[in-house]
């Protein structure tokens, strides 16, 4: 139940604060103290296991996404996720209490009436900070299959949800109410060919929206055109290459993130070999491939024998849109610099992971071992998988959540005070100190 | 004590007694339980009245500017309150007083919150004086517009437009700068806000800084990155059109409004669409005919069907509002084409739309264009394969009626007509059912003789309940239509020949036509052609017809004389009453105790629904699967308990007994009339 789900940073970045959701249902915030260390600011539990009767389907309470809606006032929104519900959460800052009872003292107790002579109103007196977590809205109901993302629109007035075969548009002020834009489901289930994995709305562009599908294609909708988005404004699709044909080449090319870079221009795309950046202009093929675990290709056969194969993991950009990160196997994620197209394995895992220390770069080796470090392939360990991870909107600080513990990197300081810039260089060699490893209990 | 000290005690010099209930109030503005302080704030102007004004000014008022960490429904109702507190602060003089606690929620992130503390904003910025509002009003506003959240400052772009009229011309330029800042926000929910309240604002604003300001605001606006934001400048152009001069339209607004009309975003094209009546009469005729034509053809034909179904709604308006001299040619020239095309539309709701509005066109076109190009459209669309569409159709016949007369249409519509009154689906059936008062209205009685009478008399025998029990309804309201005498006539005959029918069912229906229409038919039909048959039938074969006899009587009991009541009814029932069937007694019984209290007082608590009208005795005959037959054992048991038990106790016990009786007669399998004798022995 500790395991977490999904990691998210708010958008803006000006009040730090990071989101993680676990299998138990609890969202977990935490807020960047000044000396820029992360500490627990709220924990609370969104969404409870629940039975639904008429289907006799158990709907597990695990927080599939998070996302932060952008600030309103002092406090702070966001949506939650598991299968069927998404969720309003306003957390908030309470800082004063009302005192003063006509009929009672401040223990509670009845006063006696004949010494009530004068009406008193209740004052308010400060108190010390109490974060609270109110459920503002309960989006129900609308959903059939499960759902796999949510997304808000830059009009800050509507978000998207997404399961298995369709698309609903939300206003997150009616919770009663939304409407299906991408509907997939065939007449026949039998003709079924594809589910949707993953859908997300264009930074910028309130009309266009991305979502990505178990055939590898990823589709690009305007909604400006039709109210209904079933005919997309473009396919992003890679003709495959006849001669690597197999049983398997339809499962990894499953889609299993698109994320737009934060310029609006590109879309990154991760399926379980490779990350994929797409010019939004270029539909036919990929402007950048980057090997996430080539050295998997002969071992898809036992992979998808224990399943994971079928592992979903996800993929970031950084705050400029030069680097690229995802996760992998063996509690290593990866990191690619789009400009020197130089690439790092780093570890997160408890044993290297030691406050402030720097963390070394691995090396997976599919023949003998070249370095002492290396690590060869047979010993990967599957059962220790990165798949969620999330970096910063503006600095280099990422988070990594590897099973129920979540390791938080910060490029290391310059001696001018500066952050690197960042570049793989600095990932190599100063990058990621250590700040915070949380383990979640 | 020293509470002549205190001020504000005139209120409470009659004693502590009446301190109570206030302090009561004050407590549960802070109650855990939200329902309580829901109540308490609701009271607020209690208690501000008890407190004297300078206590609500100094004591109340802040604590209340403190409180924004409650629920939404508390704050919507403290924000309402607000509005109307000027007198319970000291009057005008002091109306700023309230001015804090409405700021603060004016900048909470709940949409309905926020307008309703602008609207109380707004309602008591009428009660300031032209000094206070410079002085305290116009400062808050400026405030929310340069707030850090963009709660408020949306809230800021509604209260320009009520401080902008009643302020000196430095502070004027002060306002419009605010606005235009606002316009221009960064966030897209301001840009929102500041869009929709142009128009607003633009009213109060004289006409030359209309044409310097609104104009350029509204363009940049209209041309916004978000849909959402452009889609909402149309209302503001629409009203910046109604207050500019007709010269000044062509260069000002116009351009913004073609663009609006072919945006590529079609909930933008859909909004002119839905405000294009409107924008019809801000622009004026010549602009009509030389722009918005051509405009409402595309939108006619639109790609997405959201905005054909609201273009396709105003078909009727834009064509009565176009100017009188070129109607007509417009109408056959431009629009007719494009409504053709409509009626053989894919999507079903842009049809729907269209046949609710097309038969309006006929009275604009006169009865030789009606005949020649509107009536093989309206043909069409009765025989849509949507029900929606038909009914539509059929809802607005009369103003064709008047315009081409009952036989030019009878020839041409009524065919379709009856062909859905024979539909195979029942749904389509009913429709038409509940269509024919209106129809029968609209074709006048000898029409109605002629082609829909049997049509009507044959939904009597329909082989579905439901069009049963809606034909006998459509009965009484036509007989409302026609009169007692054409019942008699007409209908009576045929109702009470079904009698004798072979058919149970038919012989039901009978006596639910009787119900229905003895009311309306009045006594003397009543008695003389109705009560016969019904007394006859209380001999029939079939239980169902004997207990529903029981029923009907009691029904139509009110509208017979007492003669009859007492000679003919009375042994009937009796002789009912001693029944074979437990459900016709019961009947029986409930009707003798309806319809005679004086004679049977004995039977008094069984009809008195007390215990029927009970939660838990619905609970158990909803779920029941035979209640009737249960009803009276039901009674029994009732009567025994009553003289023995606490009257609360009854139905817990009842509920457990009955459940066991319920689950041994399920258990025995045996018909339930079978286990009844034994049930009363061991009771």
């Amino acid at each position: 139940a500790d395991v977490i789900s999904t990691v998210e940073f708010n958008q803006t970045g000006e009040f730090l604060f990071l989101a993680t959701g676990d299998k138990g249902g609890r969202v977990v915030i935490f807020q960047r103290e000044p000396q820029g260390e992360y500490n627990v600011y709220s924990t609370f539990q969104s969404h409870e296991p629940e039975f639904d009767y008429l289907k006799s389907l158990e709907i597990e309470e695990r927080i599939n996404k998070i996302r932060w809606l952008p600030l309103h006032n002092p406090a702070h929104f966001l949506l939650a996720t598991n299968d069927k519900t998404i969720k309003l959460w306003k957390v908030s800052e309470r800082d004063k209490r009302a005192e003063g009872y006509n009929l009672r003292d401040e223990e509670g107790r009845l006063k006696d009436l004949s010494t009530v002579t004068t009406l008193q109103v209740p004052v308010l007196r400060p108190m010390d900070l109490l974060v609270e977590a109110s459920p503002r809205r309960v989006f129900a109901n609308a959903h059939a299959y499960h759902i796999n993302s949510i997304s808000v629109n830059s009009d800050c007035e509507t978000y998207l949800s997404a399961d298995d075969l369709r698309i609903n548009l939300w206003n997150l002020n009616i919770t009663d109410r939304s409407f299906n834009i991408v509907d997939l489901k065939p007449e026949n289930m039998e003709d079924l060919s594809e589910v949707i994995t993953v859908a997300e709305f264009h930074p910028h562009h309130c009309h266009l929206l991305a979502f990505s599908s178990s055939t590898g294609t990823t589709r690009l909708c305007d909604m400006r055109a039709s109210a209904l988005c079933d005919q997309h404004a473009k396919l992003f699709e890679e003709a495959a290459d006849p001669s690597h044909r197999s049983f398997f080449s339809e499962i990894v090319s499953s889609v299993s993130d698109v994320k737009f870079s934060h310029s609006g221009r590109y879309l990154l795309t991760r399926d379980y070999l490779t990350v994929k950046v797409w010019d939004l202009n270029m539909e036919n093929k990929p402007v950048e491939t980057y090997q996430v675990h080539d050295y998997l290709r002969t071992k898809l056969c036992s992979l998808y024998e224990s399943d994971c194969i079928f592992d979903k993991f996800e993929c970031a950009w950084n705050g400029t849109d030069s680097v690229i990160m995802t996760g992998a196997y063996n509690n290593y994620f990866r990191m690619f610099d789009r400009a020197s197209l130089r690439d790092v394995t780093l570890e997160a895992s408890r044993e290297v992971c030691k406050r402030r220390a720097v963390l070394q770069p691995r090396r997976v080796c599919v023949g003998k071992k070249q370095k002492e470090t290396d690590v060869s392939v047979d010993s990967l360990d599957f059962r220790k998988k990165i798949l969620h991870t999330a970096w910063h909107p503006k600095e280099n600080i990422i988070a990594i959540a590897a099973s129920n513990n979540l390791y938080i990197f910060q490029d290391r300081l310059t001696p001018n005070g500066h952050h690197n810039t960042p570049e793989i260089q600095s990932c190599r060699q100063h990058h990621n100190n250590l700040m915070n490893c949380y383990e979640h209990i | 004590g020293n509470r002549a000290a205190q001020p504000g005690t005139t209120q409470r010099a009659e004693g502590d007694d009446s301190l109570y209930p206030i302090a009561v109030l004050i407590d549960e503005l802070r109650n855990e339980d939200v329902q309580l302080r829901l109540n308490s704030i609701k009271k607020l102007s209690t208690i501000a009245l008890a407190l004297g004004v300078e206590r609500t000014r100094t004591e109340l008022l802040p604590f209340l500017t403190d409180t924004i960490y409650d629920e939404d429904e508390v704050l919507l109702a403290l924000a309402e309150q607000l509005g109307s507190f000027t007198v319970l602060v000291g009057g005008p003089e002091f109306v700023h007083c309230l001015l804090p606690p409405l700021e603060s929620l004016a900048t909470v992130e709940e949409t309905v919150v926020r307008d309703k503390a602008v609207e109380s904003l707004q309602k008591i910025s009428q009660e300031h004086s032209p000094v206070d509002l410079e002085v305290h009003f116009v400062p808050l506003v400026k405030r929310l517009a340069s707030g850090d959240w963009f709660t408020s400052r949306t809230s800021a772009c509604g209260l320009f437009s009520v401080c902008y009229p009643r302020v000196s011309s430095t502070v004027k330029a002060e306002i419009r700068q605010h606005f235009r800042t606002l316009c221009s926000d960064d966030t897209p929910m301001v840009r929102r806000a500041a869009s929709s309240k142009l128009g607003e604002f633009a009213k109060v604003l004289e006409l030359d800084y209309v044409k310097s300001d609104i104009i350029p605001l509204f363009t940049a606006l209209a041309s916004d990155e978000q849909d959402s934001v452009r889609l909402l400048a149309v209302e503001a152009g629409v009203s910046i059109a109604t207050l500019l001069p007709q010269e000044d339209l062509e260069d000002l607004v116009m351009p913004t409004l073609r663009q609006a009309a072919e945006d590529k975003s079609w909930r933008v094209r859909y909004m002119v669409a839905d405000k294009f009546s409107e924008l019809q009469k801000a622009v004026g005729p010549e602009i009509t005919k030389n722009d918005l034509v051509p405009a409402f053809q595309n939108l006619l034909k639109d790609c997405e069907a959201e905005v054909r179904t609201a273009a396709a709604n105003k078909v009727k308006v834009f064509c009565e509002s176009l100017p009188e001299d070129s109607r007509e040619t417009i109408i056959m020239t431009h629009i007719l084409p494009c409504v053709k095309e409509l009626v053989s539309d894919t999507n079903q709701h842009v049809k729907s739309a269209l046949a609710s509005v097309i038969m309006g066109l006929s009275t604009i076109l006169g009865k030789d264009n009606t005949v020649e190009h509107l009536l093989p459209l309206f043909l069409v669309q009765l025989k849509d394969e949507y029900p929606e569409v038909r009914l539509n159709i059929i809802s607005n016949l009369d103003c064709v009626n008047e315009v081409i007369g009952i036989r030019q249409l009878s020839q041409s519509l009524l065919p379709a007509i009856v062909e859905l009154a024979e539909d195979a689906k029942w749904r389509v059936r009913l429709a038409i059912i509940e269509y024919m008062p209106l129809l029968a209205g609209q074709l006048g009685v000898e029409f109605f003789d002629e082609k829909l009478n049997s049509l009507c008399m044959a939904w009597l025998i329909d082989h579905v309940y439901a069009i049963r029990e809606a034909a006998t309804c459509n009965l009484m309201k036509l007989v409302e239509k026609f009169g007692a005498e054409w019942a008699q006539n007409t209908i009576v005959p045929k109702v009470l020949g079904m009698a004798n029918d072979s058919n149970y069912l038919h012989r039901m229906t009978t006596l639910f036509c009787i119900n229905a229409l003895s009311e309306v038919c009045g006594q003397e039909i009543t008695t003389k052609h109705m009560l016969p048959v019904v007394l006859k039938m209380s001999t029939d074969q079939v239980a169902n017809v004997r207990f529903n006899v029981a029923r009907c009587l009691q029904k139509i009991g009110p509208v017979l004389d007492s003669s009859a009541l007492q000679a003919d009814v009375k042994p009937v029932l009796e002789k009912l009453a001693t029944d074979q069937d437990m459900d016709v007694k019961y009947f029986a019984l409930e009707a003798i105790s309806g319809m005679y209290p004086f004679i049977s007082l004995t039977f008094q608590h069984i009809s008195s629904q007390k215990h029927f009208n009970s939660p838990l005795y619905c609970f158990f005959f909803s779920f029941s699967p035979c209640c009737l037959g249960y009803r009276r054992l039901h009674c029994v048991i009732v009567k025994f308990f009553k003289h023995y038990l606490w009257m609360s106790c009854i139905y817990f016990i009842y509920s457990c007994i009955y459940l066991f009786i319920w689950s041994t007669c399920t258990f025995l399998k045996g018909s339930s009339d079978a286990h009844f004798p034994q049930v009363d022995m061991i009771l």
